[in-house]
């Protein structure tokens, strides 16, 4: 999946990946797509819930050998 | 306007400390507008690590010496072992990258939780305001931690 930028929050645990994510999320512009990447498993359920409380868009989580790629667009109820 | 989300912070254990600091900072990047209530033993987590704690009094003097308190002096809630517990514990974490209790209390004032020390603890154990860290945000009773929690729909006692 194509993203305007790169989170990497391997090696780092909940709850720093959405933390990181909120922060990074405020430098991106309205339907810009950021890529969290953690192998923490708990993101295949904290991203879902992150994007559902703030309003934020999550295109999918691909899994690759105990590797995560979240993607979530940036929208504009988001915070 | 934001959700609020108010934890009291009772206890004074480093463990304890670690996972309201890690609920504080999670509902923060959710959006919530978050108050840690700071109370007992739970002040001992924002005094200062540097200085002697001044107080009046014999009885006051004792007990703040035995419960000397500050973020780098927590002890564990289980396993402590007079520090063996914890100094296990600690390069565990250290090992996975864990932050410590310096590091969180740090992410949470970045990610706007709001930090308040309760004034008849204080009172009781004759601590000044002088014995905390400056990230407090202010001093206050169980009103000022109510008025906060009738607004919210989380509100944790840790």
């Amino acid at each position: 999946m194509k993203a305007d930028a790169t989170l990497d929050c391997v090696g780092l645990y909940c709850p720093m990946p959405i933390y990181q994510t909120a922060k990074k999320l405020k430098e991106l512009k309205l339907g810009q797509v950021l890529e969290v990447l953690a192998d923490d498993e708990g993101i295949k359920e904290d991203m879902p819930a992150w994007c559902r409380t703030t309003g934020n868009e999550l295109l999918g989580i691909e899994e690759e050998k105990g590797e995560y790629k979240a993607y979530v667009r940036k929208a504009e109820k988001g915070t | 306007m934001a959700e609020k989300v108010t934890l009291v912070i009772f206890s004074g254990e480093m463990d304890k400390a670690m996972a309201a600091f890690n609920i504080a900072i999670g509902a923060a990047s959710m959006g919530m507008e978050v108050s840690m209530f700071f109370t007992f033993w739970g002040l001992n987590i924002i005094k200062k690590n540097e200085g002697p704690i001044k107080s009046r009094g014999m009885m006051r003097k004792m007990l703040n010496l035995m419960n000397r308190g500050g973020s780098r002096r927590l002890p564990l809630s289980r396993f402590h072992m007079l520090g063996l517990g914890k100094w296990m514990m600690g390069r565990l974490m250290r090992e996975a990258r864990f932050p410590s209790v310096d590091e969180l209390i740090a992410t949470a004032k970045e990610a706007g939780v709001k930090f308040i020390a309760c004034t008849n603890t204080m009172g009781v154990m004759g601590l000044s305001k002088e014995a905390f860290i400056p990230e407090v945000d202010s001093f206050g009773g169980v009103a000022a931690y109510l008025a906060e929690a009738k607004e919210g729909r989380v509100n944790l006692f840790v």
